[in-house]
């Protein structure tokens, strides 16, 4: 299942946040098309994260419209906040609940179905089915994450949002992990937005680039035209042209 | 006007069951939360106990006034042991930084609210019952003795401590863990203004309309006459029925204004100081 007939899955239009005075997204519009990965790119501060907080419905826009599946976010979230899930640095589950006690208690808030089998299926795709009964809270930084990304897959989400997926895993996981998110977005055709501060990752998993900057989108674009417009061979290279092109560092400029 | 699936008022026992369920794992893998439960009440329920012996074996109006302080020590920890356990099971999620999952889910404030709620009875529970029996071996005090009067006086305490609780709450989510005191303390502010301990003509004139203002008020001068008087005053519990349901209302639009605010101000993502 996608997106409701005729309605992208994720339309933005002319997103402005005010914190008090400061603009953290500043007139942003976007849209993305049903099973497609994308890149949001941005220093920090770049306004990333509260762009990805006002697709979910958890902060207000000041100004502008988010449509999540048809559904006006924040006001109409509980439409569809069942057909989507998130995973970010800034939200853990509760450390102290064993993975099976988590995925069960995400399950029922997302209503899933079959949930027992869901979550052996879960655990044998993300090689958690030994680690069930273990305290969350116990587990390596990477087990962790291969958790999180559980519980952000439980619903079979038809847009998951995705902030730094593999940022505390080893090389050879992070792979494997980003080879399962390919699998499941071909599979479901399922939508996702990506914030990645690796830039290979993005390269490898995206089919389309957004680059943030002081909350604006600085770029939009196919990694293959970034890097033929800025005459470069990585997007890191990208990224750092992108980044310095104003001599104000990203991070100071918030 | 029904209520769809969709709304942000339709209930799900399937969510709130899962929520109690997150609780319920919570408790069953800490024993210092569950000792943490029992060991405060039964401290203060002893030094009140002792405290109120002394008393009885040497003041002839208290010997007839038999049970008023261990009553009401008992029944004070109904109200602050509720509110507590409600913003308790709150603050886990804040700890455990697991709030913004819950916000980003199809859970409904509604639910969570009725979530907590829930617990905060379990909680009340674990601690209370044990106590209670307690204060019936070492003081010869039964509370159960009170009968369908002790369910009234419980009935409008639990309601005062989730208005409470709801309200700090919601606090909480727009002001962050700065305003996690308030969870500790706020309720004795109701304690000299309900009183617990005295009637409430021991207070100046001027401050009495103050005591009848709140709810718990009308509790503690009901145990009074039942435990002195042996008078159940129904009408004080119609009275306090009637502000709790005003009270409750108060403190669920707080909290949806609060989280309303919380949204517009951004401080659902950093859930810090």
């Amino acid at each position: 299942m996608c997106a409701m007939p005729g309605f992208p899955p994720i339309a933005i239009e002319r997103l402005v946040k005010i914190y008090k005075t400061i603009p953290a997204v500043d007139g942003i519009s976007f849209t993305l098309t049903p099973g497609s990965i994308t890149g949001l790119l941005g220093g920090n501060g770049a306004g990333k994260t509260t762009t990805i907080a006002t697709i979910m419905g958890l902060t207000t826009p000041t100004s502008g419209r988010v449509v999540v599946l048809g559904a006006e976010m924040p006001k109409q979230r509980y439409r569809v906040l069942h057909r989507m899930n998130f995973e970010s640095p800034y939200v853990e589950v509760p450390m102290r609940l064993t993975v099976r006690q988590n995925l069960t208690v995400f399950g029922k808030l997302y209503g899933v179905e079959n949930l027992r089998e869901r979550i052996a299926e879960l655990a044998r795709q993300l090689d958690l089915t030994d680690l069930l009964d273990r305290p969350t809270g116990r587990l390596s930084a990477g087990q962790k994450t291969r958790v999180s990304l559980a519980k952000a897959l439980i619903n079979n989400p038809d847009v998951l949002l995705l902030d730094e997926p593999t940022a505390s895993l080893d090389p050879d996981t992070a792979d494997w992990v980003r080879s399962h998110l390919e699998n499941y977005c071909r599979k479901r055709r399922a939508t996702v937005l990506l914030a990645s501060h690796n830039m290979a990752e993005v390269e490898r998993l995206c089919e389309r680039v957004i680059i943030m900057k002081r909350g604006r989108i600085e770029d939009d674009d196919t990694p293959a035209r970034l890097l033929t417009r800025y005459g470069r061979r990585t997007l890191e290279e990208v990224f750092l042209d992108v980044a310095r092109s104003s001599g104000v560092d990203s991070e100071a400029a918030q | 006007m029904s209520i769809g699936a969709d709304s942000a008022y339709a209930v799900s026992p399937q969510r709130i069951g899962g929520m109690m369920l997150r609780y319920w794992y919570l408790l069953r893998s800490s024993w210092p939360r569950l000792l943490d439960l029992i060991y405060w009440p039964t401290v203060q329920m002893i030094t009140w106990g002792f405290l109120q012996y002394y008393i009885t074996s040497n003041a002839g109006f208290f010997a007839r006034a038999g049970g008023t302080f261990i009553g009401a020590v008992l029944l004070w920890d109904i109200l602050f042991r509720g509110q507590l356990g409600f913003s308790i099971s709150f603050l886990e999620e804040m700890w455990s930084r697991n709030i913004g999952n819950l916000m980003m889910s199809p859970l409904r404030p509604i639910e969570f609210i009725a979530a907590l709620m829930v617990m905060s009875v379990v909680r009340l529970l674990i601690g209370a019952v044990p106590v209670t029996l307690l204060a019936i071996g070492f003081f010869g005090f039964n509370l159960f003795g009170l009968g369908l009067a002790l369910v009234a006086f419980f009935f409008n305490l639990i309601l005062t401590s989730w208005a409470i609780g709801i309200f700090v709450s919601g606090l909480i989510l727009r002001n962050g863990m700065g305003a996690e005191n308030f969870a500790w303390s706020i309720t004795f502010v109701f304690m000299p203004l309900t009183c617990v301990y005295y009637p409430v003509t021991t207070l100046p004139v001027w401050l009495q309309p103050v005591a009848w203002a709140l709810p718990p008020t009308y509790v503690f001068e009901g145990m009074r006459s039942l435990l002195i008087h042996q008078v159940f005053r129904g009408d004080l519990m119609l009275d306090a029925l009637a502000l709790n349901a005003a009270l409750f209302a108060a403190g669920v639009f707080g909290f949806l204004k609060l989280l309303q605010s919380a949204r517009r101000h951004g401080s659902l993502i950093q859930t810090g100081e």
